[in-house]
């Protein structure tokens, strides 16, 4: 298998309607509804003005537009149903088509569990790197976000060290969550543009995309939406990123959530089209519930799981790819709680084809990077990837002549048919199938083995290098911004 | 008939009722109750169960928070009778709050202003975006004893350490203590700053406050 291979969900077999086609219609009303009386704050200049240009209704001294709900379904119909994410190797672009679930890292995290001490400490750029690494060699992993922050760099300019280091540590499709002024994305912009050769090329092949955060409820953040116009405005795609939570910064009931996540998601998305039409653009959504008792973001529990099974019927509705926050943990180390809110929330996302999972390897509701948890979360997407593919069945499948060959008793270890299909069986890495007693002696878990593959990947794996003079001229890109 | 009209006072703001406890909180002055007895035997009775009952994990946060909003209410209108008697309400200290420069996040800090004015702090909410000139300004205009700065992103967390050096060099320290919040916040990044508190969620944000004023008994 070539380290180049990438491991994606397509034609499920699986199926879930976790809402009804009335159902869908009646949010997407009421969040029209919402937008039009209510408004949503744009807190930047530029957006303002695009708005009003457009006949939305601008306060500008609050910041708030309201909108007529066929100025926004007019701009929504302009944006294109599916594009590409270009890699910086070609043949590792991904599709955003509908039929694809590509799994990006997670980010952006502020703590790294340290790959050799096993000691947590505060995320630096060398992580960057590192998670880069491993995430090239990984071929669960389709695409990166900047897993977490490089905080050893200047503030001014940490978004383009860490996007450069991804870039020379992996060939895979670079989305950063981390750009969200418009000086860093005018920057990164040019240093997309260095690895296509140009920036009239980006539209083409889009190395780079950018997530921005809205501000829920109801809002956004004034130089995510000037970096997001940039973006759009050379093809880079972009989307808006929801993490309204029930009972904080969302209505408690779930339906009430979906709407405020969805009426700033596509507000936002709408401005894009208004302002650049046929911009690619993505919905990108992770809402959950908050803690009862300290009012956290949980990242997990069964809201969590709905949402994400959810929030791609409605990217569906606006007929734009999603990227959806999955496999977020409030586990503090690779458990029990970690397994099951990874399986689930990756499995409710993915049987509805959610375009980009957002992603692997995060403790502690995405604060705390993990080298294992990365490494696990990875066999989970292996085995939700086999379960999409679900039962086939045909003559051969049905096994008619083994069956009689081995005929009542017997066994199935010495047929053809077994040695032609046993591949086809999931083989785990990390699941812990062995005799007791071998387990006795030792003691050690999938977290053991899980570090010690990162380990060795790190180790091993070498990416193709990223051209020298590129990285010269990313040097001189970000000290420009560094003044 | 006091008594009765305490329980009911009690009860507004177990129910988090902000219309009633105001109108409670009327009704007491007509009646020429003394505003400070009915803030003690009445509201404070009220946010004290609440409190316990969040301690035994029966009430939850938005039942905490509607409390202390009710009581916001029932205060607002007794504090004008109080100073016409010459007397104020015993604090437990003053707490300038805000969101640093460049950052918009805020749920997480108006959850702590909330909790601390309801266990007793007087709290003034600069709100979102705040250049440290305007925090310190504004905590020795008010004599505030803590400032509480809450960040979301590593970007802009460095501003508390900002505010912390400018206390420093001005020698405001530690007369007026720092706590320090917001997800990305961390036990390292605390100790490096050199902030004197910081807690997780805004429940522990008031024992911590608490412990600053040296009050942790209260």
């Amino acid at each position: 298998m070539s380290s180049k291979t990438i491991k994606t969900i397509s034609n499920p077999k699986l199926k879930l309607e976790v809402l009804t086609q009335e159902e869908v219609i009646k949010i997407h009303e009421t969040t029209l509804q919402i937008i039009e009386k209510v408004g949503v704050r744009f807190p930047s200049k530029r957006a303002l003005e695009i708005w009003e240009a457009n006949g939305a209704d601008v306060n500008y001294e609050k910041k708030i537009v309201r909108v007529k709900p066929h100025i926004i379904e007019d701009a929504l119909k302009k944006a294109p149903p599916a594009y590409k994410l270009a890699a910086r190797d070609p043949q590792q672009d991904l599709l955003l088509d509908g039929n694809h679930v590509n799994l990006g890292t997670d980010g952006c995290g502020v703590e790294v569990i340290d790959i050799n001490t096993g000691e947590k400490r505060t995320s630096c750029l060398q992580d960057v790197r590192d998670i880069a690494r491993i995430a090239d060699a990984t071929e669960e992993v389709a695409f990166h976000w900047v897993a977490v922050s490089a905080q050893d760099a200047p503030v001014e300019a940490r978004g383009l060290h860490e996007l450069k280091a991804v870039w020379e540590n992996s060939t895979k499709h670079v989305q950063t969550e981390s750009v969200y002024n418009v000086e860093e994305a005018k920057a990164a912009i040019e240093m997309a543009a260095l690895i296509v050769g140009g920036k009239d090329k980006l539209r083409e092949r889009p190395v780079l995309s950018l997530m921005q955060c809205t501000a829920p409820p109801l809002g956004h953040d004034g130089g995510s939406l000037d970096a997001a116009l940039l973006a759009a405005e050379f093809g880079i795609p972009t989307g808006f990123m929801t993490m309204a939570a029930c009972a904080t910064t969302g209505p408690t009931t779930m339906a009430g959530n979906l709407v405020v996540g969805n009426a700033e998601v596509i507000a936002g998305t709408a401005l894009l089209q208004l302002a650049y039409p046929g911009a690619p653009v993505f919905y990108a959504a992770a809402q959950t519930a908050s803690d009862l008792r300290t009012g956290a973001y949980t990242g997990g529990g069964p809201e969590d799981f709905l949402f994400g099974a959810a929030t791609n019927i409605l990217a569906d509705f606006y007929n734009i790819p999603l990227s959806m926050g999955s496999f977020a943990t409030g586990a503090k180390e690779p458990n029990w709680q970690a397994g099951l809110e990874g399986s689930l929330s990756t499995f409710m996302a993915s049987i509805v084809m959610s375009d980009m999972l957002l992603g692997c390897g995060f403790l502690h509701g995405s604060r705390i990077w993990s080298f294992a948890e990365m490494m696990l979360d990875c066999e989970i997407f292996c085995i939700i990837h086999k379960m999409m593919q679900g039962i086939e069945v045909n003559d051969e499948t049905l096994a008619i002549d083994s069956i009689a060959a081995v005929g009542p008793g017997g066994h199935y270890l010495g047929q053809k048919h077994t040695r032609k299909h046993m591949r086809e069986l999931f083989m785990p890495q990390f699941m812990d199938r062995r005799p007791y007693s071998e387990w006795e002696t030792k003691k050690d878990d999938a977290r053991d083995w899980a570090v010690s593959k990162a380990r060795k990947t790190l180790k091993e794996h070498q990416p193709d290098p990223l051209d020298e003079n590129i990285s010269k001229e990313m040097d001189r890109i970000i000290k420009s911004v560094e003044k | 008939m006091s008594e009765e009209l305490y329980k009911e006072m009690a009860q507004s703001i177990i129910d988090g009722d902000s219309d009633i406890s105001t109108e409670l909180a009327k009704k007491s002055i007509e009646l020429k109750m003394h505003p400070l007895e009915t803030i003690t035997k009445g509201f404070v009775v009220g946010v004290n169960y609440i409190g316990d009952q969040f301690g035994l994990g029966e009430a939850f946060l938005p039942e905490l928070v509607m409390a202390g909003e009710a009581m916001k209410a029932a205060i607002a209108v007794l504090e004008p009778e109080l100073l016409k008697l010459g007397e104020t309400r015993q604090m437990l200290g003053r707490v300038v709050l805000a969101t640093v420069e460049g950052d918009i996040h805020e749920i997480g800090k108006t959850l702590v202003g909330t909790m601390l004015s309801a266990s007793g702090f007087e709290v003034v909410d600069l709100g979102v975006d705040q250049p440290a000139d305007n925090i310190i300004g504004k905590a020795l205009e008010i004599n505030a004893d803590i400032i509480g700065m809450s960040a979301l992103l590593t970007t802009t967390m460095v501003r508390q350490r900002e505010v912390i050096e400018e206390l420093d060099k001005e020698g405001l320290r530690p007369r007026i203590k720092v706590m320090v919040g917001g997800a990305p916040i961390t036990r390292d990044w605390v100790t490096k700053i050199k902030a004197d508190g910081y807690s997780e969620d805004a429940i522990g944000a008031v024992k911590i406050a608490k412990d600053l004023v040296g009050k942790g008994d209260q």
